[in-house]
């Protein structure tokens, strides 16, 4: 089963790199602006082994890691408390609700502005992407905790920071961990975007736009984006397999495989 | 071992509508009693009082004297939903071990502990699996091992048995009965099930529909000895367990009982 969704997805990917190399290959669109995919990848293959483009990918690496692993500092204790402390939560969520649908995107000026180094830049405006989803879950998770686990500690006499050490926040463990690989998905666009945006030195974004300055080579740009969507799918399916290791008494449950 | 003294009861979720209406029942040391009553009559809200996990809106409870204000400290409770109380990140052994942090207990006190209670219910193998990877009737069996390890003075059991099938739910009541006879505590069960609260009970205490009210409380002349077709079979369970029967459906008279009117169910007091 397992092995016939690889062979699968595998064959859709061939698919369209076969569809690609076609379409440019056989006129249907100016072949130096969507160039034949064996020359996309062959450049791709070339960057995996060029020094300056991996230390392009260590710095969008290390401002994401930067930014994501603050933002799990701060939200996940403040969810902690909203959604434990019920007249907080009901006071923080107007502005959270507010403050949550701003892209990331549109502060990018005002980050310009607050940090001059460029890694700081990326790193806040990283750090603000990624707050709301992983506060979000860890809110609702905490809410939701099931009130008759709760008792049966309870019924024993523990205390309520007992409870939530012991029965809180062990059972909204695997929705905080969602939270925060969604939050690192969102955070690899926003770095990415904002190296775009705002330049600077190193960057995977800053040799996406340095692409297009000296005649503009699209291939160079579709060999960064392949690696761009590499790094999302590996950090995606990295934490998606920590989950699963983590926290198999919920998968388990979840699927029914008990 | 406990003593239980409850006094007048009350207990309402807000609004005028109360649950529960002046309650009056005196549970003696080691004795276990089946609290039975229609669905939705208040009896898991009046095991909870008494769990201190809800503060009544009026009358008092004692436990060997003093008040109950927050959790009793020799109190253990068995939940109907297993699969909700018992904690899916933890093994069997670790269930059944948490709540001994609260004894002061070290860790291999704690497991050995938690060994032995599971071996008292039957399973001495179980302890390194996962809640999820048993049966309904052995994660019950966990639960009720969580509360044993404890050594609680009085046990409150909430429709425990209400989630298994028949079969499981009969072992599991002789289990209740012999846990009863060799560990010496208090117990009180609450269920919906009339043959259940007469074939495990010292004492059937029926209560009425919300506002609840005691409305009959019935010694159960049964050997201490029970069995499930035998002790079945016997007049006196037959005639108990039509008793109960009508109380609950009905709240009429029933002859050979105390009197029991609903209109006066508050008067009753039930003492021993």
């Amino acid at each position: 089963m397992r092995y016939r969704r690889i062979a699968l997805g595998a064959a859709g990917v061939a698919g369209v790199v076969a569809a690609m190399e076609v379409v440019s290959r056989a006129g249907l669109v100016d072949g130096t602006a969507l160039p034949p995919a064996s020359t996309v990848l062959g450049e791709a293959a070339k960057l995996a082994v060029d020094g300056e483009f991996l230390v392009d990918v260590g710095a969008t690496l290390g401002a994401w890691f930067g930014g994501l692993a603050l933002a799990v500092l701060v939200a996940v204790p403040l969810g902690v408390l909203l959604g434990s402390v019920p007249f907080l939560g009901t006071a923080a969520r107007a502005l959270v609700e507010l403050l949550r649908p701003i892209p990331s995107v549109a502060l990018i000026p005002l980050a310009i502005i607050l940090f001059a180094e460029p890694t700081r830049m990326k790193m806040s405006l990283i750090f603000y992407a990624c707050l709301w989803p992983i506060l979000i879950n860890t809110l609702y998770a905490l809410r939701d905790v099931d009130p008759v686990a709760k008792d049966s500690l309870r019924a024993f006499g523990f205390g309520t920071p007992s409870v939530l050490w012991h029965v809180s926040l062990p059972s909204a463990a695997p929705f905080i961990a969602t939270g925060v690989r969604i939050a690192a998905s969102v955070a690899l666009v926003v770095v990415i975007s904002t190296e775009l945006y705002a330049g600077g030195v190193d960057g995977v974004g800053i040799y996406l736009s340095d692409t297009q300055t000296a005649g503009g080579r699209t291939d160079l740009l579709l060999a960064g984006a392949v690696w761009s969507g590499v790094l999302g799918l590996v950090v995606a399916t990295g934490l998606r397999g920590l989950e699963r290791i983590a926290f198999r008494w919920h998968t388990a449950r979840v699927e029914g495989l008990a | 071992m406990a003593m239980l003294q409850i006094t007048g009861l009350t207990h309402s979720y807000g609004g005028d509508h109360g649950v529960l209406g002046g309650i009056d029942l005196t549970v003696p040391d080691g004795r276990l009693v089946s609290i039975v009553g229609p669905s939705g009559c208040g009896k898991s809200t009046l095991l909870r009082c008494i769990a201190g996990l809800i503060r009544p809106t009026g009358g008092t409870l004692t436990l060997d004297g003093s008040p109950i204000d927050g959790v009793p400290d020799d109190l253990a409770v068995v939940f109907q939903d297993y699969s909700r109380s018992l904690f899916p990140w933890l093994t069997v052994r670790d269930n059944v071990a948490l709540p001994l942090r609260r004894r002061g207990m070290s860790r291999p006190e704690r497991r050995a502990a938690a060994q032995e209670a599971l071996e008292s219910v039957g399973l001495p193998d179980a302890g390194r699996r996962y809640p999820w990877q048993l049966s309904g009737g052995m994660q019950q069996r966990v639960s009720i091992a969580r509360a044993l390890a404890y050594r609680p003075s009085l046990m409150l059991m909430d429709e425990p048995f209400g989630s298994v099938d028949a079969q499981t739910r009969e072992d599991l009541e002789d289990l209740l009965l012999q846990v009863h006879r060799t560990q010496k505590m208090t117990i009180l069960l609450v269920t919906h099930d009339i043959d259940e609260s007469v074939y495990v009970g010292d004492r059937v205490v029926v209560l009425n529909r919300s506002p609840a009210r005691v409305h009959a409380d019935l010694d159960v002349d049964l050997p201490a000895s029970r069995d499930q077709i035998e002790t079945r079979g016997l007049p006196e369970f037959v005639r108990l367990r039509a008793e109960v029967g009508r109380l609950v459906r009905g709240g009429g008279r029933s002859p050979g009982a105390e009197p029991a009117d609903t209109g006066t169910a508050s008067d009753i007091v039930t003492d021993e």
